[in-house]
């Protein structure tokens, strides 16, 4: 589960810088690159609570 | 109802106020990146980047200047605050009690406490501009010191309430908080920075160099505003966070570090904060002033959002978030020293209703430069105090944690070191015209050099303990 959850978080920030870079080289509309970005942001909200945090649990014992 | 509901969210929090962390407690370097990496990559770097912009910056003395001033930064939190951090393991309230005495704590507490709330509202009325966007909310403008509507006083008094609710589940919370969102904000600043980039008609590397020196930050300061240099620019990035690192503020957070050297683990925070993001809101800035130049509209949020959609606003609330959340924090551990019988987390509740109260004023955003770096300048010499105690006590053979050995809860030696200090500062200020900003240099050394003096005299080793 937590393997899967990281996974998800990893292709949030995908959708998060990916879309900047295209819509740069022209590849992607204004209004596409807000969308994925704001998807990307949904996906790193509901997956990164369920790792980051429990790797700074276990780190503190 | 409310209390016993917020004494189920409090839980069993143990803060250590006045006991050196145990062993058993300590934290780990991944803790210290999140948390640095989240809190200067905050809401403040939504509205420093567009300052530098209107204070006619040039492209060279912006990179450079960050560059050495950001550096500096590094090394003051590395060798002067980590190093007394992990061997005290105290508190900076507690540690100061320990040299200066009660009395002096206490006034010394109370303004570093109002200082947090102000710096904390600050963050609360940024976030706020993204959050009104869904509501039409009237958005301040640069020259506003009051706030415009009642809906403004409404979402930033909503917002305060949540954040305090977090800030007061302690720093275990908070260090959550940070390390949750800190990485995808931090991806945020980068994609603002290349999106604006492509909207300003950045299409080479010829044509950035072009555009960063002739458009965003083309030394031009705009109407009403003084012109910034790389000295400037240094000292700003230095001693931005001057209460924290030479000032000792975070002798509170590195205390847990389970090596002196995570003091250096605060370049995560200002080489992704006080370098990217601030370039990166920068050139937010200069495209917002391109599409509208006679526009006096200052709202981050709204900014964020016609550049990157609800991404971009989203980030802006978070931003204001994870540095409000540290800094109400502090505010409560710096009241809990004055009132220590009373909970930490009923300290740091009234804390957050004085944050939300000052949040409501927009001055607080519009003079951010200016309140940064007197907030830093009133609590850097009590930094300067405790690092001459640890460093120079035994050397130049005067008693240390003077009022904790001689039993007294008041010692003239620190008292006197602010306040002459502060008199000092205020002298090149007004019969040398030296700007604010470059102050906190001068004022740190003249701390030490009148402590030493004053504790020699007052607390000489010879006279207090026997050989």
């Amino acid at each position: 589960m937590k393997i899967l959850m990281k996974i998800g978080s990893f292709f949030s920030l995908v959708l998060t810088i990916v879309p900047s870079i295209l819509f740069f080289v022209g590849d992607l509309e204004l209004s596409q690159m807000k969308w994925y970005m704001g998807t990307g942001m949904v996906l790193w909200f509901v997956t990164a609570p369920f790792w980051i945090n429990k790797s700074s649990k276990s780190e503190q014992v | 109802m409310s209390n016993s509901f917020l004494k189920k969210v409090v839980g069993t929090t143990n803060e250590y106020e006045r006991t050196p962390i145990p062993s058993e407690s300590l934290k780990g370097g991944k803790s210290f990146l999140g948390m640095y990496a989240g809190e200067h990559t905050a809401g403040t770097e939504f509205v420093i980047g567009p300052l530098f912009v209107a204070h006619g910056v040039s492209a060279g003395d912006l990179i450079f200047g960050l560059l050495i001033g950001n550096l500096l930064a590094v090394l003051s939190w590395g060798l002067i605050t980590g190093p007394i951090a992990a061997s005290k393991r105290l508190t900076l309230y507690y540690q100061l009690e320990r040299i200066a005495g009660k009395n002096v704590v206490r006034w010394y507490n109370l303004v570093n406490s109002l200082m947090f709330c102000f710096l904390a509202g600050s963050m609360i009325a940024v976030s706020a501009t993204a959050v009104g966007i869904p509501f039409d909310l009237e958005m301040p403008t640069l020259s506003d010191w009051l706030p415009r509507t009642p809906g403004w006083i409404l979402t930033v008094l909503l917002m305060g309430a949540v954040i305090t609710l977090v800030a007061i589940q302690g720093y275990s919370q908070v260090s959550k908080f940070a390390n949750v969102m800190s990485p995808w904000m931090i991806l945020v600043f980068f994609a603002a920075a290349i999106v604006g980039l492509a909207q300003l008609g950045v299409g080479s590397f010829e044509s950035l160099i072009s555009i960063a020196q002739e458009v965003i930050w083309n030394g031009v300061p705009l109407a009403g505003m003084s012109k910034f240099t790389i000295w400037h620019i240094i000292f700003f990035a230095w001693f931005c966070n001057m209460a924290m690192h030479i000032g000792m503020s975070d002798l509170t957070i590195l205390r847990y570090a389970k090596s002196w050297t995570y003091g250096f683990h605060s370049f995560a925070g200002v080489f992704l904060g006080h370098f990217v993001a601030w370039i990166a809101s920068g050139i937010l800035y200069s495209v917002f002033l391109q599409a509208d130049s006679a526009s006096q509209e200052f709202a981050p949020g709204a900014i964020a959002y016609e550049t990157l959609g609800i991404a971009g606003a989203v980030c802006v609330v978070v931003a204001g978030w994870t540095t409000a959340n540290p800094t109400i924090y502090r505010a409560g551990l710096a009241l809990q020293a004055i009132f220590p019988k009373v909970s930490t987390w009923k300290i740091t509740a009234i804390v957050g209703g004085i944050t939300s109260l000052a949040a409501c004023f927009p001055a607080l955003v519009m003079k951010l430069l200016d309140f940064v770096a007197l907030y830093g300048l009133l609590l850097m010499p009590m930094g300067a105090v405790i690092f001459a105690d640890f460093y120079f006590s035994k050397k130049m053979g005067f008693q240390s944690e003077a009022a904790l050995n001689s039993k007294s809860d008041f010692s003239i030696p620190a008292l006197l070191s602010w306040v002459l200090t502060l008199v000092f500062c205020l002298g090149l200020n007004f019969f040398y015209g030296v700007e604010i900003f470059f102050l906190g240099l001068p004022g740190w050394f003249v701390a030490i050099a009148i402590f030493i003096v004053l504790s020699k005299i007052k607390y000489p080793l010879s006279k207090s303990l026997p050989l």
